[in-house]
């Protein structure tokens, strides 16, 4: 669980972790049923150590257990910074690309066919996005994020098209 | 001539294709539009037919409609064999048996969303009562029933385009062809639509799309893609991934 995440989660007002990770869900819908509250957990107590977090003191009304957890100044300092942070994931093509050239050039594997595969695996993939997206009520937090999850899948699915129309057009004139 | 209906499991197959051709021009100039397509279409499935541009999918939907006539090879429909139908056996067909979707709807812009789906029911011989009663209901199959006084003018893409799925629906087709009925949507419309398809295809009906939208597709239960004519691949979709695999949240 990404530190940033949790500590974000926390500028709200001082929460329980059952707290944040019922927000993570609300915000993530579908996609965010693999976190577990354990890895919340240990993320706040990573960020304890770090001295981004303080864990405030047990209000006996909620139960002996119930830890109620807060911001610390450097830690709202951080969360401003990562807010403020332009960082974007980075399409990993290039690997896919480089099957290509290698599987022709050392006349291994068809193109083609490798291209095939992929865009059956990527439709599998967009069909339960969609299924979930479809699922969603319009306009809940979960449903943009699983419009922006088909959206790559389509320009993915888009790019295979181009490989397949290169491909086909390069092993004519072989 | 008549021949055997082809041998394909009989019970499940509805619409199929054998040997279809559609040409035009000869000598050098010959085209081949669509290419010795063999086709089984099974009942209450969903089958996206992909290609690029120019492939030929919309002639073979054409086909399969009776809006276009083969060159050669055989159509059956529901077990009767379709290609060789009169003109008037066509109109009938496509009036009774075949619902059509286009991507620009093709609504008649002076009339309200409810008389549009009506008139295939009044052409098809229903009286203005029963047509009127039968498009209110599959204005509001489509969730357009507080829409029904409206000009197309007055409604959103998606909304127009769910008018044009319910006229299509209206004579209770035996197969609805729609013809990229995405193209002119954006994102938020195009969800309308596929929720509509997936009801629709959940309440037994049989869809054959054409369409270059991979979202459209991946709704599909099997795609095939068409290259210069002829059909080159299949594929049968299958869901069941495990959604959260597909974010991250590690760094």
């Amino acid at each position: 669980m990404q530190q940033e995440v949790v500590l974000a989660m926390l500028a709200k007002e001082p929460s329980q972790g059952y707290q944040l990770r019922a927000r993570l869900n609300q915000a993530l819908g579908p996609l965010g049923e693999a976190i577990n509250a354990g890895q919340i957990y240990v993320t706040l107590s990573r960020l304890e150590k770090a001295g981004l977090v303080v864990r405030e003191a047990t209000d006996a009304s909620i139960g002996p257990d119930r830890k109620v957890f807060d911001l610390t100044p450097a830690g709202q300092e951080r969360v401003a910074e990562w807010l403020a942070e332009v960082t974007w994931p980075k399409p990993d093509l290039a690997e896919f690309h480089l099957k290509l050239i290698t599987a022709a050039q050392a006349g291994l594997a068809d193109p083609i066919a490798l291209v095939d595969a992929q865009r059956r695996e990527l439709l599998r993939r967009l069909r339960d996005v969609q299924q979930a997206e479809m699922a969603e009520t319009d306009g809940s937090d979960a449903a943009l994020l699983l419009e922006g999850i088909v959206l790559r899948l389509q320009a993915d699915l888009r790019w295979l098209g181009a490989c397949e129309a290169n491909w086909t057009e390069r092993m004519k004139n072989r | 001539m008549t021949k055997e209906q082809p041998m394909t499991e009989p019970d499940k197959a509805i619409l199929q294709a054998r040997g279809l051709r559609k040409e035009y021009g000869r000598d050098e100039g010959l085209v081949r539009a669509v290419d010795d397509v063999d086709l089984d279409v099974i009942r209450g499935e969903t089958l996206a037919i992909m290609g690029p541009s120019g492939c030929g999918k919309s002639t073979l939907l054409h086909l399969l409609g009776g809006l276009d006539r083969p060159t050669g090879g055989e159509l059956w429909l529901d077990g009767k064999r379709i290609d060789q139908l009169s003109e008037r056996g066509l109109a009938h067909l496509r009036r009774r048996e075949i619902g059509f979707v286009f991507q620009a709807y093709h609504l008649m812009d002076e009339l309200t969303a409810r008389e549009n789906v009506e008139l295939p029911a009044l052409l098809a011989g229903n009286s203005p009562r029963q047509a009127r009663e039968r498009a209110m209901e599959f204005l509001d199959q489509v969730g357009l029933a507080d829409r029904s006084t409206h000009l197309p003018s007055a409604l959103s893409g998606g909304q127009r385009q769910r008018v044009a799925i319910a006229r299509a629906l209206v004579n209770e087709p035996v197969v609805v062809l729609p013809d990229e009925p995405t193209g002119n949507l954006d994102s938020a419309a195009t969800l309308e639509v596929l929720r509509l398809f997936d009801h629709l295809h959940a309440a037994g009906l049989t869809l054959v799309i054409v369409t270059h939208d991979e979202r459209v597709a991946a709704t599909a239960d099997r795609i095939v893609s068409m290259r210069d004519g002829a059909l080159v691949d299949e594929t049968r979709l299958t869901g069941g991934g495990n959604l959260a695999d597909l974010v991250t949240l590690e760094r």
